[in-house]
């Protein structure tokens, strides 16, 4: 009994088992680390098994030793409650420790140690490590497709005025905060279309976009003489008015002329790619899927039952089907269906597809804020004489929208995920390129550092996004 | 007169608007067919396909039709979906668990694990499995043999093919031991109700999964032998291994990255689902006198599965749904076969395309159906 005894650690002879412990775990450390930064084999004398499995078994019996309850030891108490609980917590805790030690060498050394930074072709990257080069020569391909590279400013600029236009809401004073709606709803998406479409594309349909900046300004300008009872309307209404009205019936012949001078560039849609189509196909998918989702939802829960079932209709469908399908159909069916000499681009075919599919997701997340929401809010509003619009604006959808917040924001982040996909119908966005990249004859052999390269972007904007997304939950949650 | 109408209006509106839609497109695609001298019809099904498909789950070549073809796509799509929710699931709920570890380490490499492959497109993970990291494997001729009989390479993973005498025999002695396992349950939870006896159900099931089986061997006369691949010359250069089952490396890395993808979202619902059941749950249970295993099998699993099985569903249906990226990498799932190769023979986009999302429906339909059921079974019995 006493030998027993002996072996099991206690309070009584804690320091004697503390430092044969910590010594037996150290070495058992020390070996593995020394194996994979150095290659040195400490235990190469011993029989391969043996000697591959003595770190595990040595580590083992020193956190046996060293797991002592209520040592009085802060640190030795803080161990053993976080990784040395009982011995399936330490095996697998030395497991973990030795499997990081060993993937940290070759992980540094391919990423940095060995790897090629400087030079422009393919000659420098001799080492065993990765190929940088291949991602410096080919970044613009990378991140701006086939778009020329004198006119990438455009879509640099497009990106910053967007990125500017859009932080408006941070800088509006308190007498202009109530408009902001307003604004995010019907302006800037159009300025944002006007940007990205007619900017980015250039050539004749430059000057449509100076129609467009004229036709929003103007009506902005004007919009500060219109009674706030018909602003919503107003903005609803006139910003396109104005535009059409610039271009067929005042300006049209003398800009045209114009335009021949000295306008931009064209740049047909096929030609832009890369990382900057990610956004921008991300951008507009996320513009128009959440009003259409939130119709569809509205639409679900209505009283009417014919409304309620194309509803449940259209939802089930796009749910039910992958969006490759979605993407396919866009691509050869949905030009069956348009009048012979209508022709709508490729590129907004895509968009058009894939918000109606992100749509049907988005309609199902809100639904669930909706139904969430207890009957004394409708009954509520109802009470005080509100109509279906009226209730569902002030009282209703901005309950449920802040419920919704995560659901949301992980259907804004399935979107950016899935915008790789429209490689099938021929776009090529940052992963597509990487594809075409790859088998340039004269870069053959680095699939693996676009794969990783495009995997840190994506990671970083998908990781941001979800962290965002849950602040703007913590920020919005209220009581209840 | 006024009320009944405000009732039908909206109505009257919305469907106007849709049969107005579905009658332009309809009239469109019409005089477009017409344009192009394309006739509608689903006659092309029976005629002969006339192409190849690399992997087939059934016999297949370019005599057989092209329906024969589309089966072939569905069938490696059910394939590769299941594989990938049978991996899926395991790997998820072994993460989901780990992700509650009291060890510091494992939760954090859990977490590090989900946020990772969460966060990065599915595309891009089935690219860089088929070709960066499969492509990094040996050729046949230098493969080392894995496991004594089985070879990675990178034109795929070969394995002896199993050859049985007297199958059947083997499959009903496996059915009836699930049958008598079921009804042995079924007893024990009644057993377990009423007099609150408990029986070893688990030690039963296996012994009763082993036993019987091998009966069918010592006594149906079922006979099992292996085929072991074997290494043969092409050309000079070119080899490759004959014989057995071999897995083509479009299958492994979409199995792979589909498995890998959805586990983290699984992961997560099993993390929530254990952490829905509340604290006083599982103390009630143990001063009750339950044992921690107890503890778990009666009071803690059956009300986590509750929380667990609806959105684990869902992401059994975006996993199938997502197996169609297989078209990216050229794995014949029914995207290629199908809505590829054959309408680029055919021309009959319409048919063709409405043909896969309908497939794609049902499966998608059917699945939900089925957990539907099992979620009604074990949901509250509220009074």
């Amino acid at each position: 009994m006493s030998k027993i005894n002996f072996l099991k650690p206690d309070k009584s002879n804690l320091y004697t088992f503390l430092y044969l412990g910590s010594f037996l775990f150290f070495v058992s450390v020390l070996d593995v680390l020394l194996n994979s930064f150095f290659s040195l084999n400490l235990t190469g004398f011993l029989p391969d098994f043996l000697s591959f499995l003595l770190p595990l078994i040595i580590g083992f019996i020193g956190l046996y030793f060293i797991r002592i309850e209520l040592s009085g030891i802060k640190q030795l108490d803080l161990l053993n409650k976080h990784i040395n609980t009982n011995n399936f917590n330490a095996v697998l805790s030395l497991l973990i420790i030795f499997i990081i030690l060993k993937s940290i060498p070759p992980i540094l050394s391919w990423f940095f140690v060995d790897a090629s930074f400087a030079g422009d072709s393919k000659d420098v990257c001799t080492g065993s490590g990765a190929c940088w080069t291949y991602i410096k020569v080919w970044i613009r391909r990378f991140m701006y497709g086939m778009y020329p590279n004198a006119e990438q400013w455009r879509i640099n600029l497009s990106f910053i005025a967007l990125a500017l236009l859009g932080s408006v809401g941070y800088f509006a004073t308190d007498r202009f905060k109530k408009y902001l709606t307003l604004y995010y709803v019907v302006i800037y998406p159009f300025i944002a279309f006007l940007f990205i479409f007619f900017f980015i594309s250039g050539g004749p349909v430059f000057f449509d976009f100076s129609y467009g900046i004229i036709a929003a300004i103007l009506s902005i300008i004007i919009g500060f003489f219109i009674p706030s009872k018909f602003k919503f309307y107003y903005f609803l209404i006139v910003p396109f008015g104005l535009y059409i009205l610039l271009k067929y019936f005042i300006f049209y012949e003398e800009l045209i002329e114009l335009g021949k001078l000295d306008g931009l560039n064209w740049v047909e849609t096929g030609a832009w790619g890369g990382l900057s189509l990610t956004f921008i196909i991300s951008f507009f998918c996320l513009i128009f899927c959440f009003p259409i989702g939130m119709a569809f939802a509205l639409g679900r829960r209505s009283g009417f039952p014919l409304i309620r079932y194309i509803s449940i209709g259209f939802i089930e469908f796009w749910r039910g089907v992958p969006l490759i399908t979605v993407l396919f159909m866009s691509a050869v069916m949905f030009p069956m269906f348009l009048p012979a000499d209508f022709f709508i681009d490729k590129l907004v075919r895509c968009i058009i597809a894939i918000s109606l599919f992100e749509a049907a997701y988005v309609a199902e997340v809100i639904r669930g804020g909706l139904q969430a929401l207890p009957r004394g809010q409708y009954e509520a509003a109802k009470s005080l004489g509100m109509g279906y619009w009226r209730m569902h604006i002030f009282v209703i959808l901005p309950q449920a929208l802040k419920l919704v917040i995560p659901g949301i924001a992980n259907t804004f982040l399935a979107l950016v995920k899935d915008t790789p996909l429209i490689f099938v119908v021929g776009l090529l966005e940052i992963v597509g390129m990487l594809n075409l990249a790859k088998t340039n004859p004269e870069w053959l052999g680095f699939a693996m550092e676009g794969y990783v390269f495009a995997a840190i972007i994506f990671w970083i904007i998908c990781y941001a996004m979800s962290k965002y997304s849950y602040n703007l939950e913590e920020k919005y949650k209220t009581d209840r | 007169m006024n009320i009944k109408l405000k009732d039908i209006g909206p109505q009257l509106i919305t469907v106007l608007a849709v049969v107005l839609i579905f009658g332009f497109f309809t009239y469109n695609a019409q005089v477009n067919m017409e344009n192009r001298g394309i006739d509608f019809g689903y006659g092309f099904l029976s005629q002969e396909s006339s192409f190849d498909v690399q992997f087939s789950l059934i016999e297949y070549d370019g005599s057989h039709s092209y329906f024969r073809a589309y089966l072939v796509g569905l069938l490696n799509t059910i394939l590769v979906s299941v594989i990938g929710i049978i991996l899926a699931t395991i790997l998820g709920v072994i993460v989901g668990i780990a992700r509650l570890s009291p060890n510091y380490l494992i939760n954090k490499f859990a977490a590090f694990y989900v946020e990772f492959f969460r966060n990065i497109p599915l595309l891009l993970q089935i690219f860089f499995w088929y070709f960066a990291a499969l492509r990094a494997l040996p050729l046949p001729q230098d493969a080392e043999p894995l496991l004594g009989v089985t070879f990675l390479t990178i034109k795929g993973y070969f394995v002896p093919a199993f050859i049985w005498e007297n199958f059947n025999i083997f499959f009903y002695s496996v059915v009836a031991a699930i049958i008598a396992i079921i009804v042995i349950r079924i007893n024990a939870k009644k057993l377990q109700e009423t007099q609150g006896k408990q029986t070893p159900v688990l030690l039963i099931s296996i012994g009763l999964l082993l036993i019987l089986p091998l009966l069918s061997f010592l006594i149906g006369g079922v006979r099992l032998s292996f085929e072991v691949p074997v290494l043969k010359q092409l050309a000079t250069t070119s080899f490759i291994y004959e014989g057995g089952v071999s897995l083509p490396p479009e299958l492994i890395a979409l199995a792979l990255s589909l498995s890998l993808y959805t586990a983290t979202f699984i992961a997560e619902c099993v993390r929530a689902g254990i952490q829905g059941v509340g604290k006083g749950q599982k103390e009630a249970a143990a001063s009750i006198g339950l044992t921690p295993n107890q503890v778990l099998k009666l009071v803690i699993m059956p009300q986590a599965l509750r929380i667990i099985i609806p959105p684990t569903t869902n992401q059994y249906l975006n996993l199938t749904k997502n197996s169609s990226l297989a078209a990216a990498i050229a794995y014949p799932d029914l995207v290629l076969v199908f809505a590829g190769t054959a309408l680029m023979q055919t021309g009959k986009a319409i048919e063709i395309v409405s043909i896969t999302m309908f497939t794609y429906l049902s499966l998608s339909i059917s699945i939900s159906i089925l957990m539907n059921w099992y979620n009604k079974k074990i949901a509250i019995q509220e009074k």
